[in-house]
Parts: structure tokens; C-alpha cells; sequence
């Protein structure tokens, strides 16, 4: 039945998948970021789409308003923007097609097969309920791995920081 | 009854003796070890006289036969239920007789090593290494098990190494003790064999069984033994020749006799002990011990080790007539001795009067231990007196060392043959007994005793007529040595004197009877006669300097030079080994090793390498390569986990 | 037809493949990173679609997708740094010039 929601769904999965074929194909380095970009934002759309906005909140923030701009920083910082990548040797490419195709098939298959158990109508999420969750230490509460998450964000920084500084000279 | 506590001290306390004067002689003993070692033996020596008596006299005989005891038996390693290794004391006439003559031996080299040694440097190891081949030799007399006296006698040859080649920075001497462990090793070879064919033939390895089943027709043992065959000739004809090829080595018969004369290189007393009495009688021992398997069950055996026995009695006498060094010619008069021991066994037959030979063998193995000692102690205090081997530097030393002079003599005139010494009587037993026998040994025997009362009174007169006495070089005038050098000379030359007149036969004979020994004026005239004759032309060439020696090795040509080079045996020896051992086995052997066992080696270190550089391709570095096996190891899972593990 | 759970999976299959040949076929490091990126989110919206019509009374596969976005906010930080720390030291960024760690 056409609907308004099929026809959004079907649109935003169009969007994410040539998006994402052709931020792996181009040769601009440029262009397949942007590519990304437009990919993530499909994805974004499509929690959306699943009314989970919290996700695609933090999906839109954090993904395309930091990962991808990071990206971009990094293209710029290696001075990548202008030239054109090599193409894709022959045989690495056909190797690949056919291994991607063959995982592919082989999961639809078994994704297909599987009936899975239907759920029990709709729970809208709120942000109440998310905050509440990850707050509580009882049972099903995330409390821990929030914490556990900050730590990991505080290694990464002071790693990044240490990775990329530069040596400073010695002074003669 | 025996004492096995007793009977055990006798070997322990020379061994103490070794273990005491080999740890600690060097630092803390020092000269006292050779008063430690002497009165260790002297407990020895008192220990095994009254086992003797009391053998002999009080308990030993039952019946009116002497029985074999065996006070004491441990199993050490079993094979089987049968088969095993033990460790025991045997007590039966024989090794009764051997431990006196060995603990009597033993303690007068002991004494006059006291003086002969005195200030040696290192003097406690001497008295270690005595205290460890005397262990071993009595250990090897006492054994009841044929494995345990192949251990003593492996034993007995690495003593004798160490005692040989005592003077280690000589390379004479370092030489001769190779050549005597490996000449005995090599023959050892041979023993190891028989040892292990007549042990699997009878099942085990006890004396008393292993010659019980094999002697007994009937047993299952002896008739397999004599059922299977190699090349012709039995198993256990085979098994007893190679026993026999072990002594032979050990009591240097033809053709393995090459080491006694070199031997000569270790310290008077060492040839003393080892070459005249003790360990050169290990052989006549080991095939009196076997007696009953070698006269009931291989007679073609023992008429081989008669003729052995022969020859090598006839060689060695030729030999000693030319040699000039004085233990030289002991050497060779000791293997000439041993000879008639041999063919003494050799002619002999198993029980009653037939069994002559057996008798006569031990008897005259007691004798010699006495005056061959004696000569050896003697000819040391002359080499002491005239710091030379070679009887040139000697002559007219009668007046300057009577003592020697005349418990030379009296050793002399033993060995000769002269009537109402010791050796007369041993020596007539033997004859006796080969002249019932076999009649070409007998004559041999003969003409052997006129040869060998020739060159021992060429000795003797060369070494105390002959020429007046000139000091040669820087000679302090001292004495003929010392009472600690003298007394086991006036000891051995009593012991040389009168053990003829021991009943021997009564006491040991082939099968434990009492053996009337005979005694025939008749039969005895020929062979005192041809020893008189060969004392005078002794005489008549040596008693007073003169050219006719050199005249005779002119005249004898090309014979003289012959046994003045010993027959020229050893450079036989020295061609086989260098020329074709080295050469064809040597080399093939090395080739093999370098090329197929290293090879071989090689190949499965280098088959690693290989397989390990084809693996390491693996780790290439490529991200995207180690994706791809990430991506093909999860999908092959995945499709393991999903269509055939259900 | 309405879109149910097979129709998101089949998305989320399909952007996982896609991710993985641009893994594969890509040389240069900063295109390999952005395949790891689709990899990721196709991951997260696996997650969701299982929370949304399979336990729609939990949450855990919410909290899954938040956790794995900020890890991968995080990865792609250091990945990041790692690049242009590799650049400075090899004046390049392609794949096969960062073959060192080998045998």
C-alpha cells in the first residue's frame, strides 16, 4: 500500500545506499566525503523515519556535525583536496565484487528464512526515559558503561593529543 | 659357614683405602695415606688367610668335596624372574686361593711401594689407585654373577690404566696405558658378546645355574644352545670362545699380547702387582671359573686355548732370550708363564684324575704370583740402586745388594725349574698333565721350560755377574734400599721357597675331590735336565763379560733380529689399524656421518625454514589483506555454524 | 507493502557490504576510514530495527547504538591522529606505503 511512510522509507533508503556506493567509488577525495555526509544523513532520516529521534539527534551532531567535519579537517590537513585517487586495480576490484555479492547473498538467505518473533505494538521512547535508563544503577541500568564510555573518551583525547604532537626542536 | 660380612670386607677395605687417600690424599693425607693404605690391605690380607683356613680346614669340605658357597647374593637389576643382574660373593676353592694370593701380593706391594715412592709428589694418589684395583680384583675373584665380574673387570682395566700411565707426563707412559685399555677393551668386546650368548642360552646369569644348565645334557638350555649355530659352529661353542677371547686379552695371549711388554712403562711396583700376580691371571681365572662348560660342553674350545696357551708360551720365550731392558724380558717371561697356565687349562678334562691340569694351572698360578712378584720387586730395587732399565748399565751387583741378589736367585731358580723349589713343583704338574694329553703341547711345554731357564739366568747373570759394577754419572752410594723395600722381597722369596710343598691337589682340583698329586723322578728327569742345561749355557755366555753373546746374534741372523723386534707384531698392529681400519672404515664411517646423519639433520632444519618462510607470507603488512581474512574467516564460520552444524 | 523489520535489514546488510568493499578496494586511508564509518552506522541501524519491531518494551538496543556512536566518534579521532602523524613521517597516505609491519 502506498503511503506517505512507505514512500519516505523508500526514498531515504535510496539515499543512503547511492550515497553510500558512491562515497567508495568516486575518486575525489572531497566528493566521497560529502557523499558520506549525505549517507549519514539518510541514516539519520531513517531513525527518523523509526521515530527515534533522540538517536537521530545525536546521530546528526555527532556523526555529520563531528565525525565527517573531522574528516574534512584531516582531507585538508593532508592535503589531499585537489588530486584524483588511483583506480581500482582490476583483479582487486572483480576479488572484491565477487566476495561482497557471495556475503551478501549468503546473509539475505539466512536473514529471509528467519521468522522473527513480532514484537508487542509501539513504545514511544522519550528523552525521560532514555535519561532515566542510562542513569540508573539497578537492574538494566547503564550507569556503568556511561562511565565506562567517558573514560574511553578521556584515553582517546589524551591519545589523539600525544599521537599528533609534533616534537619540538631542541634548543642548541 | 661362611661370614659374608667378612668375606664383603675384604674387597671394602681397600676400597675405603681409595675412596680415603683419592678424596682427601691430596690435601689432608698426604704420606700418611700409604701407612692408611698399607694397614687397610694388611686387614685385608688377615681377613682373607683366615677365611682360607677356615675354608679349607673347617667347614669347606663336604662329603669329601669341596663346595661352592655363596654367602651372600643382592639382585640389583632384574630382567626377568630369571634373568638378573646380582651382585654376590662366590666361595669355592678357587677364589678362596685367588684372594690370598691377591691380598698377599697387594700388601707386599704395598710395603715396598713405602719405600720405592718415597717422596712422590703424588704419592696418595699411588696408594688410591693400588686400594682401587685391589677392590676390583677381589671383587672380580668373589663374583658369582658372570655380569658382575665383567663389571669388576672393566674395573680391574681401568686401574690398570691409571696405573700404567702413572707417570702422565712421560708420553711413553700415556701411550702404553692407551694401548693397554684398548687392547683389553677391544677383547672385552668379545667377552661382552659371549656373556650375553651364554646368558641368553641358559637363561640367566648366575655361575652356578648358567654351568648347571649348560653342562647337564639334558637340559632344554644346553640343547638348544647347542642347536642353533652360526657359521658351523654352535652357540654355545661361539659363546665360550668369546669368553675365552676376553681373557685372552686380559692375560695377554697371542695375538692380544702387545700391551704387557709397553705396560712395562708404570711404576715397578704397579707391574709387580698387575703384570706378575694379579690382573694378567684374570683370564686363567675366568676360564677356571667356566671350567665345567669349557671341558664338558665345548671340548673344541678348550683344545684351542691349549694351543694358545702354547704358542703364546713358546713366542714369548724366543722373545725374551734377545730383549735387553729387565722388565722387558720379566714381561715377556710373565706372558710365557701365563702360556702354561693356559694350555694347563687347556689340557685338562673335567673330574678325577684326568682333571690334572686344572689343578696344576691353579697351582702354578700360586707359585708364580710368588716369585714373579718377586722378581718384579727385585728388579725395581736394582733399577732404584742404577736409575736405568737396561741391563748395559748393570753387572757385579751381587756384592752391592745381597739381599736382592739372593732373593733374585732364589726366584730365579724357582721359575727354572730346579728341584725342591716351588716352581719345580707346579711346573711338573703341568707337564704332566699335557704329557697325558696331548703330546705336541707336551714337547712344546718342554722346550719352552729349557728356554725360559735360559733367559732368566741370562738376566740374572747380566744383572749381578757379568761385569764389575761402574757407577754410572752422579750415583750417591746409597744402600740397596731400605727394610720397607727389603722385607716383602724376604717375604715373597720364603712364599717362592716353600708353597711347593702345599697338597694343592688336595685342596683345589676340578671338581672339588681330593687329587693325589704325583710325583715321578722318571718323568721329571727331562725337563730338570733341558732347565740345567739352560742355566749353564746361561752361565757360559753371561757370567763373565765376553763377545760370544754378540758372536751368537750374528750368527743367528735374521731369527735374532725377528725376536729382538718382537716378531714384528706391532707394527703389524700399527699397519691394520692406520692403513686399512683408518682408512676404509675410518673414512667411510666419517663420510656417512658428515653426509646422511648430518644430512639428515640438516634437512629437517632446513624443511622448517622453508615452511616457515612460505608461512610468513601471511603477514604481509596489508591492511586490506588481513580485512579479507578477517571477512572470508567469519563468512566460512558463519556458513560451518549455519548449514552443517545443526 | 509496508516496511517492516526484513525491509530495514535488507538496508542494513546492503550498507554493511558496501562498507566492506570500500574497505577492501580503497588505498587511500582517509576513504578507508569513511568505510569503516558506514560499516558502523549499518551496525546501529541493525540494532535500532531490532529494538524497534523485535523488543519494542526494551531499550538496549538504543543504548547499544549510543554507545558504539561515541566509540566510533572516538576511533575515528585517534584514527585520525594516526594519519597524520603516518603522513608527517611518510609524506603520503596511501595504504601501500604503510607496509613496514611485516616479516
Amino acid at each position: 500500500m502506498m503511503n506517505g511512510s512507505t514512500i519516505l522509507f523508500y526514498t531515504l533508503a535510496a539515499l543512503t545506499l547511492t550515497c553510500g556506493v558512491l562515497s567508495i567509488a568516486t575518486r575525489h577525495i572531497f566528493r566521497a566525503a560529502i557523499y558520506l555526509l549525505f549517507s549519514l544523513i539518510g541514516i539519520a532520516g531513517l531513525y527518523f523515519w523509526l521515530s527515534y529521534e533522540f538517536i537521530a539527534a545525536v546521530q546528526i551532531v555527532v556523526y555529520v556535525g563531528g565525525i565527517v567535519v573531522l574528516i574534512i579537517f584531516s582531507i585538508f590537513l593532508t592535503q589531499q583536496a585537489g588530486e584524483k585517487l588511483p583506480k581500482v586495480r582490476l583483479d582487486r576490484g572483480l576479488w572484491a565484487i565477487l566476495a561482497i555479492f557471495s556475503g551478501f547473498a549468503l546473509t539475505m538467505v539466512q536473514v529471509l528464512q528467519h521468522t522473527f518473533p513480532a514484537g508487542d505494538g509501539l513504545h514511544p521512547v522519550t528523552v525521560r526515559q532514555i535519561g532515566e535508563k542510562m542513569m540508573s544503577t539497578t537492574e538494566g541500568g547503564y550507569a556503568l558503561p556511561f562511565e565506562i564510555i567517558s573514560m574511553l573518551l578521556l584515553a582517546a583525547m589524551v591519545g589523539c593529543i600525544v599521537i599528533a604532537l609534533r616534537s619540538k626542536p631542541e634548543t642548541t | 659357614m661362611p661370614n659374608a660380612i667378612n668375606i664383603a670386607l675384604i674387597p671394602l677395605l681397600p676400597f675405603a683405602g681409595f675412596l680415603l687417600s683419592g678424596l682427601f690424599g691430596r690435601k689432608y693425607i698426604k704420606n700418611f695415606a700409604g701407612m692408611l693404605g698399607t694397614a687397610l690391605i694388611l686387614g685385608s690380607a688377615i681377613l682373607a688367610i683366615y677365611t682360607a683356613y677356615d675354608y679349607f680346614f673347617v667347614y669347606g669340605k663336604v662329603d669329601g668335596v669341596y663346595q661352592q658357597f655363596v654367602p651372600l647374593k643382592i639382585t640389583w637389576l632384574a630382567f626377568t624372574k630369571d634373568l638378573s643382574i646380582d651382585m654376590g660373593l662366590v666361595i669355592d676353592p678357587i677364589s678362596v686361593m685367588m684372594l690370598v694370593v691377591v691380598t698377599f701380593v697387594s700388601l707386599m706391594v704395598h710395603i715396598y711401594s713405602l719405600g720405592y715412592l718415597k717422596g712422590e709428589e703424588r704419592f696418595a694418589t699411588y696408594y688410591a689407585y693400588l686400594g682401587l684395583f685391589t677392590f676390583s680384583m677381589l671383587g672380580l675373584v668373589l663374583a658369582s654373577n658372570i655380569f658382575q665380574i665383567y663389571i669388576f673387570w672393566e674395573l680391574v682395566g681401568v686401574s690398570s690404566f691409571l696405573l700404567i700411565g702413572f707417570y702422565y707426563d712421560k708420553p711413553s707412559a700415556v701411550a702404553a696405558s692407551k694401548k693397554a685399555f684398548i687392547v683389553t677393551r677391544f677383547a672385552d668386546l668379545g667377552f661382552l658378546i659371549g656373556i650375553l650368548v651364554l646368558s641368553y642360552f641358559s637363561g640367566t646369569m648366575d655361575f652356578q645355574e648358567l654351568i648347571a644348565r649348560l653342562t647337564s645334557p639334558e637340559s632344554n638350555e644346553a640343547k638348544a644352545a647347542a642347536a642353533s649355530t652360526f657359521l658351523g659352529a654352535s652357540a654355545l661353542t661361539w659363546g665360550a670362545a668369546l669368553v675365552f677371547i676376553g681373557g685372552a686379552g686380559k692375560s695377554a695371549m697371542f695375538p692380544l699380547h702387545i700391551w704387557l711388554p709397553d705396560a712395562m712403562e708404570g711404576p715397578t711396583p704397579v707391574s709387580a702387582l698387575i703384570h706378575a700376580a694379579t690382573m694378567v691371571v684374570a683370564g686363567v681365572y675366568l676360564v677356571a671359573r667356566l671350567f665345567p662348560v669349557f671341558a664338558l660342553s665345548t671340548p673344541a674350545v678348550l683344545e684351542m686355548i691349549g694351543w694358545v696357551g702354547a704358542i703364546s708360551a713358546i713366542i714369548a720365550a724366543i722373545i725374551a732370550c734377545t730383549q735387553t731392558d729387565i722388565k722387558r724380558v720379566l714381561a715377556y717371561s710373565t706372558m710365557s708363564q701365563i702360556g702354561y697356565m693356559m694350555f694347563a687349562l687347556g689340557v685338562s678334562k673335567y673330574g678325577g684324575e684326568a682333571g690334572l691340569g686344572y689343578t696344576a694351572s691353579m697351582f702354578h698360578l700360586f707359585t708364580h704370583a710368588m716369585f714373579k712378584a718377586l722378581l718384579f720387586l727385585g728388579a725395581g730395587a736394582v733399577i732404584h740402586y742404577v736409575h736405568s732399565n737396561e741391563m748395559k748399565d748393570m753387572g757385579g751387583l751381587r756384592k752391592k745388594m745381597p739381599i736382592t741378589h739372593f732373593t733374585f736367585l732364589i726366584a730365579c731358580l724357582s721359575i727354572a725349574g730346579v728341584p725342591f723349589l716351588s716352581g719345580f713343583f707346579s711346573k711338573e704338574e703341568i707337564l704332566l698333565a699335557a704329557y697325558h694329553s696331548n703330546t705336541a703341547i707336551y714337547y712344546i711345554a718342554l722346550v719352552t721350560s729349557g728356554l725360559t731357564a735360559f733367559y732368566m739366568f741370562r738376566l740374572y747373570f747380566s744383572i749381578f755377574w757379568n761385569k764389575p759394577y761402574e757407577a754410572q754419572g752422579s750415583h750417591h752410594g746409597h744402600g740397596e734400599g731400605g727394610l720397607v723395600m727389603m722385607l716383602p722381597l724376604i717375604l715373597l722369596a720364603i712364599g717362592a721357597a716353600g708353597a711347593g710343598y702345599i697338597p694343592f691337589g688336595e685342596l683345589v682340583s676340578s671338581d672339588g675331590k681330593a687329587l693325589e698329586s704325583h710325583f715321578d723322578i722318571a718323568f721329571s728327569a727331562a725337563p730338570v735336565l733341558l732347565g740345567l742345561t739352560g742355566i749353564a749355557v746361561a752361565a757360559w755366555m753371561y757370567l763373565k763379560a765376553n763377545k760370544k753373546p754378540e758372536n751368537m746374534a750374528g750368527s743367528l741372523g735374521g731369527i735374532y733380529k725377528a725376536a729382538y723386534h718382537k716378531f714384528y707384531i706391532d707394527e703389524l698392529y700399527l699397519f691394520i689399524t692406520k692403513k686399512v681400519l683408518f682408512n676404509l672404515v675410518g673414512r667411510t664411517a666419517a663420510w656417512f656421518d658428515r653426509t646422511i646423519v648430518d644430512g639428515l639433520v640438516n634437512l629437517t632444519g632446513n624443511t622448517t625454514v622453508l615452511v616457515s618462510e612460505g608461512i610468513k607470507k601471511f603477514q604481509s603488512g596489508k591492511v586490506q589483506q588481513y580485512a579479507i581474512y578477517f571477512l572470508a574467516g567469519v563468512v566460512l564460520l558463519a556458513a560451518f555454524f549455519v548449514y552443517i552444524w545443526k | 507493502m509496508e516496511p517492516g523489520l526484513y525491509h530495514i535489514l535488507t538496508v542494513s546488510i546492503a550498507l554493511f557490504f558496501i562498507g566492506v568493499m570500500g574497505f577492501l578496494t580503497r588505498r587511500n586511508l582517509i576513504t578507508m576510514l569513511m568505510s569503516l564509518e558506514l560499516i558502523l552506522n549499518s551496525v546501529n541501524l541493525n540494532f535500532i530495527a531490532f529494538n524497534k519491531y523485535v523488543w519494542p518494551g526494551k531499550m538496549d538496543g538504543l543504548f547499544f547504538t549510543i554507545f558504539i556512536i561515541a566509540i566510533a566518534a572516538a576511533e575515528a579521532a585517534v584514527a585520525i591522529a594516526i594519519i597524520i602523524n603516518l603522513y608527517r613521517s611518510n609524506q603520503s597516505i596511501d595504504v601501500t606505503n604503510a607496509e613496514d609491519l611485516k616479516y
